[in-house]
């Protein structure tokens, strides 16, 4: 990897981070949401635990737990992908196009900024749902598996944010970015195992590329790891297909002069 | 020169008519009550089988929910719309005409109950159409529509408060998520005696918003129920009584200070 594209991408990710960081009207949102819909689904829908069928081993906060991990991992990336529609419709995106030698690195700043918000947020939700009385029986490698899984989810989200973001270089598709992403992991098994879903919903479920992920990671907070192979197939087939939309975003930014 | 009921019509006129002309800004608001109330249906539907549950169909449990999320909807939109003739300089311009600032009031909650009359006919055909019951009968439909129009009020009474308050329709819209922390901490999703987590309980029973979802959705579940209609059209009325007064005072302190 040349020096020129770790520069600019390490410039545009401490940029990016920076920003987060020092400004509570981005830092705060991103904290707090995971931790108010963490709360909500849990503390509210807990009674489902009674339901017949329910047989998750480790309760419905720990249940709920890996939903709202990959919920806010997602929605680290669509956030990202605000960064860079904000950047680009104040001009500032224009002159970093001018600046960078490589401008790949540049989409990688974000991106990388993405996973590093993603890390903040996912370990602060941890903390506070180990304080909670969350019960987690993984293994160490269960938790690296959890980890790297809800990344490959951010760095998913991120890209194809980002994606959206260089073509449309707007505040405007903000909802481009958000709706898809919010879509698809509701129409997951959000609040009961997949075997629980209504009909038409399992249906949804059932070619969700999101069901398969969100279900390892339950499996690996039970200590249980099941059908990672496919999780992690579908995790990383979302990250190579929007890695191929983002890059063809940057150069379409590119070719419309930013 | 036109009377200041004439002004008021004028201004709920333009009201309506400048909602129906975004239907990027109306369409959500009618689309994604529904779409949350399917996903929760199909999630969610195992929870009729708790002993206690009080419908047969969580549809017809939930449908009460898209009444609510469509009066936030109408609080955000009334509210972004007026803080936006903040920032142009309309709401100063008006209050130089005979018409006056407080027309713009009256004239924008017109068109809040214009809008919602329209929405609450909507979700109450979708959700009969998807077979959901509605036990008030015939005799309900005008209680719902009145209940509904009632809660919206209301709600356009809060973000009538809220724009005058920040006067920019990016601070409006940023108050998004905290209109829905109220939805999310309410019996929306359980009925109150069915949730397990004491401290999430008392916070529903404390929310008001817990009692407008009640209202509406005891026509759904039981009838004419009293006390839960009692309930509901009183909090309603108090807070478009409170929030109403206090917008009116942050609308003379708003012309104060332009």
């Amino acid at each position: 990897m040349s020096s020129r594209f770790t520069s600019v991408a390490a410039a545009v990710g401490w940029r990016n981070l920076h920003n987060f960081v020092t400004n509570p009207a981005l830092l705060l949102p991103a904290l707090l949401f995971p931790l108010f819909f963490f709360s909500a689904f849990a503390g509210g829908l807990s009674g489902i635990e009674e339901t017949p069928g329910f047989d998750y081993p480790n309760g419905y906060t720990a249940f709920e737990f890996a939903f709202v991990l990959l919920q806010a991992s997602a929605f680290g990336g669509v956030f990202t992908g605000f960064g860079i529609a904000r950047d680009f419709e104040s001009g500032f995106g224009r002159r970093l196009l001018l600046a960078a030698p490589n401008r790949l690195g540049i989409l990688a700043g974000y991106v990388g900024s993405a996973l590093v918000r993603a890390t903040m947020v996912g370990a602060m939700l941890f903390a506070i749902a180990l304080l909670t009385g969350m019960r987690v029986s993984s293994s160490v490698v269960d938790m690296v598996g959890l980890i790297t899984l809800a990344l490959f989810v951010a760095l998913a989200a991120a890209l194809f944010a980002a994606g959206v973001a260089l073509r449309f270089r707007s505040m405007q598709a903000g909802p481009l970015m958000q709706t898809p992403v919010f879509l698809i992991l509701f129409l997951a098994p959000v609040y009961v195992p997949f075997d629980q879903l209504e009909s038409w919903i399992q249906s949804a479920a059932s070619v969700n590329p999101i069901t398969p992920i969100v279900e390892a990671v339950r499996s690996l907070i039970a200590g249980q790891p099941d059908e990672l192979g496919v999780a992690f197939a579908a995790a990383a087939g979302l990250a190579a297909l929007f890695t191929v939309w983002a890059v063809r975003g940057i150069r379409s930014a590119e070719a419309a002069g930013g | 020169m036109p009377t200041r009921y004439e002004g008021i019509f004028e201004v709920a006129r333009r009201s309506f008519l400048r909602a129906l002309r975004q239907p990027a800004v109306v369409f959500p608001s009618l689309i994604f009550p529904l779409f949350l109330l399917a996903v929760n249906v199909g999630g969610l539907d195992a929870s009729t089988e708790l002993p206690g549950f009080p419908a047969e169909s969580y549809l017809t449990f939930a449908l009460a929910v898209p009444f609510i999320q469509g009066a936030i909807f109408v609080l955000l939109n009334s509210g972004t719309d007026l803080a936006t003739d903040i920032e142009t300089g309309f709401l100063n311009r008006l209050a130089l005409t005979p018409i006056g600032g407080r027309s713009l009031l009256a004239g924008g909650l017109g068109g809040v109950l214009a809008v919602a009359i329209f929405q609450t006919g909507f979700y109450l055909v979708v959700g009969l159409l998807a077979g959901a019951s509605f036990e008030a009968g015939l005799a309900g439909v005008p209680v719902l529509f009145a209940l509904s129009l009632a809660i919206s009020l209301a709600m356009g009474s809060i973000g009538a408060f809220v724009a005058l308050r920040v006067g920019t329709s990016e601070a409006m819209q940023g108050m998004f998520p905290i209109f829905f922390v109220f939805l999310f901490f309410s019996s929306m999703a359980l009925p109150r005696d069915l949730i397990e987590q004491d401290w999430f309980r008392t916070i529903a029973t404390i929310n008001p918003v817990s009692y407008l979802i009640e209202g509406i959705r005891s026509l759904f579940t039981t009838g004419i129920d009293g006390e839960a209609l009692g309930l509901a059209f009183g909090i309603s009325a108090v807070l478009t009584l409170v929030f109403l007064s206090a917008a009116s005072a942050a609308l003379r302190t708003r012309l104060v200070r332009t």
